[in-house]
């Protein structure tokens, strides 16, 4: 993207970059051009990659000390807590920096939602971050089921059983997995092993993800795209990267408050109690991030039907590029899709408080209806909106409203909100 | 921006009123007390500690294992801090089965600081004969076990009563308006006097239930003094790094017209 050619000054670089172009990739990354426009809401890509390393990097360490089986699983993680060095450290930083990854990835995904950062050119890099997410999901499942407390072992039952749902096939798939007729040591040792996987395929892909999201470049608060590079974008460093480590510096204190703090508000009390094939618990929840696909799993009469309602609710994401028929990107010229967009948002939080209630009486009427109005969301009110809404004129380039003097300006200026948004 | 910062802040206040609200079963409001190891600076109250073993050792271990403590957790930094000597004594007047020995037998010590805690009972099947078929649960980390923690723990030790008109309770049945359910198969363990402190503290069962829950606080979260004191330098550390690199930021943004 950067037009020119690079070439390194000294004779060595020039020989070793001829056979692996590792300069010109630094150079790409370095002087890739970013909108200069981009806010905050730009900045949790660089955390989520932070809170992957973080996850990898902690949970290394956690594995050289923790053991895979059903009867000491649970006192090897006491060990950690007691009688390794830093070893609470580690384990907490852990088990909340999957809460935090969560929250940044919600972030994350919500700000694409807003600003329509999934559509032409884009769908790859977006089509790759539900993959990213699902695998997110399989893997903060499988390694809540590590410790092998009472919340492990029965949300490990309840989600597997899900798979005895599928017709025909679905018993002896659940026995597959299980490795055995219920979940025991060998569940527990292939979850392990593929909670140890799995943050490597992230890893790859978003390896991919950036590379993807190089092609086009960046969205912007505006939407629009990049006319002029030299007056619409900041070279990635210093601009970018002094302005993500801002933000990392923000979020980090709020990792940290929960980490030092209240490491166990975001765990449910139960997985302190060791696992117990013969006492259910009261209530079996999963952690705070599935709640809204757990309450529509349980909205469902029928279990086939919840598992396929639950499973689309994450891939209609997929489509998403195509369901959006609107033109302009940013919901900042879209004055009807932004209602929308906050009704879908307090959607998602309601369907997560509900996931945390028993599904009866009113809490599964509330399910219901927000499960019903999340899939109409997408499948009838983005492709209607496309058609019918009338979109605010764009801006020229996205340095225009910032410097002024455009007929589109006043237009523009008349909502409060570009002016924050651009900022 | 104004609302994409509400629904931020609904979002982190959300999880957490999620967290504590699912938990709230239709009990009383627990008894209130202080804890000493609560806020930014909490460390635990050294004596309440040693009392809370004692009271432990004396009242809840005959049933109540702690699989999880180590004698030598006693004398260690940030909890009760016997001397090692006193450490070393109380390991002493246990016994453990080691072995085999060189002849292949199994033969009888003292404890040493290097063992764990010694169980009331061999096993689960045990306890539960002796107990009317309920086990009592391993106290390691039974604060962190129970939704409302420590002032769970405190409030159940002192809310026996007798049942209110209409509840029946079978024979080894108890009546207590914390407990889940109302109905525990464990008997009021503290009384007034039940124990005689060592350091002359006068054994109310308040005393003893703040002493013995801090004590259990503590073996649930044996490094809490060094989390609180590490933790507060981490954001210590971390908003004075915040504000450099915002200042570092703003000079270099004030390069290109746009604002940060």
């Amino acid at each position: 993207m950067s037009d020119h050619e690079y070439t390194p000054s000294s004779k060595f670089g020039k020989w070793f970059n001829d056979r692996l172009p590792l300069l010109t990739l630094a150079n790409h990354l370095t002087d890739y051009p970013t909108p200069k426009n981009l806010n905050y809401w730009w900045t949790f890509g660089g955390i989520l990659t932070f809170c992957l390393i973080t996850q990898i990097v902690t949970g290394l360490v956690l594995a050289m000390h923790y053991i895979a089986h059903a009867d000491m699983a649970f006192s090897s993680v006491e060990h950690i807590m007691r009688d390794v060095n830093y070893g609470w450290l580690l384990r907490y930083v852990h088990a909340n920096g999957a809460s935090m990854f969560f929250l940044a990835v919600y972030i994350h995904i919500f700000r694409s939602l807003f600003y329509g950062s999934y559509k032409s050119p884009r769908e790859i890099i977006w089509i790759l971050g539900i993959i990213i997410y699902l695998l997110m999901m399989a893997a903060a499942f499988m390694g809540y089921v590590l410790p092998w407390g009472q919340m492990s072992f029965w949300g490990a039952t309840v989600i597997t059983n899900l798979f005895s749902a599928i017709p025909l096939v679905g018993e002896s798939i659940t026995t597959w997995l299980w490795g055995g007729y219920s979940v025991d040591n060998p569940t527990l040792t292939r979850f392990f092993t593929l909670h140890y996987l799995i943050p490597f395929l992230i890893l790859g892909l978003v390896v991919l993800h950036i590379w993807a999201l190089h092609v086009p470049g960046n969205n912007n608060p505006v939407g629009i795209d990049i006319k002029k590079p030299s007056k619409d974008t900041v070279p990635f460093h210093p601009y970018i990267v002094i302005k993500d480590a801002f933000a990392l510096l923000m979020f980090c204190i709020v990792f940290a408050l929960f980490v030092f703090y209240q490491p166990n508000i975001l765990g449910h009390a139960d997985n302190y109690i060791e696992a117990d094939p013969l006492v259910t618990p009261a209530h079996i929840v999963p952690e705070w991030y599935l709640l809204p696909f757990y309450a529509i799993l349980r909205s469902v009469p029928d279990k086939l039907m919840g598992v396929v309602a639950m499973l689309s609710a994450i891939l209609i994401l997929a489509a998403l590029p195509w369901l959006d028929t609107s033109k302009v990107r940013s919901a900042v010229f879209r004055p009807l899709f932004r209602q929308f967009y906050w009704i879908l948002v307090a959607d998602v939080l309601i369907l997560g408080y509900v996931g945390a209630m028993p599904a009866e009486g009113l809490y599964l009427l509330i399910a219901r209806v927000a499960t019903a109005y999340y899939f109409a969301h997408f499948l009838i009110i983005l492709p209607v909106l496309g058609w019918k809404e009338k979109t605010t004129p764009l801006p020229l380039s996205i340095t225009e409203p910032v410097l002024g003097g455009s007929p589109n300006l006043a237009a523009a200026r008349s909502d409060e909100k570009i002016e924050k948004t651009i900022k | 921006m104004r609302k994409l910062k509400n629904i931020f802040f609904v979002l982190i206040f959300s999880v957490i009123v999620l967290n504590s609200s699912n938990s709230a079963e239709k009990s009383p409001p627990f008894l209130e007390t202080k804890w000493t190891f609560k806020g930014l600076f909490g460390k635990f109250d050294r004596e309440s500690l040693q009392r809370g073993y004692q009271v432990y050792t004396e009242v809840c271990a005959s049933c109540h294992s702690m699989k999880y403590l180590t004698y030598r957790n006693l004398a260690e930094k940030g909890g009760p801090e016997f001397s090692e000597a006193e450490a070393k004594a109380i390991a002493a007047s246990f016994e453990v089965t080691d072995g085999p020995d060189s002849t292949g037998e199994m033969f009888v010590r003292p404890a040493k600081l290097s063992d764990k805690f010694v169980m009331p009972y061999a096993n689960e099947q045990e306890a539960k004969a002796a107990n009317g078929g309920a086990y009592p649960p391993d106290m390691s980390v039974l604060v962190k076990a129970r939704k409302g923690g420590a002032d769970y723990i405190y409030s159940l030790l002192l809310g026996y009563s007798e049942p209110p008109e209409g509840v029946e309770l079978d024979d080894g049945v108890y009546y207590n308006k914390y407990m889940y359910g109302n109905k525990i198969k464990m008997p009021a363990p503290l009384s007034d006097d039940l124990i005689e402190y060592t350091d002359g503290t006068k054994a109310t069962a308040e005393q003893m239930s703040k002493d013995v829950t801090n004590f259990l606080m503590w073996s649930a979260e044996p490094h809490l003094e060094q989390r609180h004191k590490t933790g507060f330098r981490v954001i210590a550390y971390l908003i004075i790094l915040t504000v450099l690199v915002y200042f570092t930021m703003k000079k270099i943004w004030s390069r290109v017209e746009s604002k940060v």
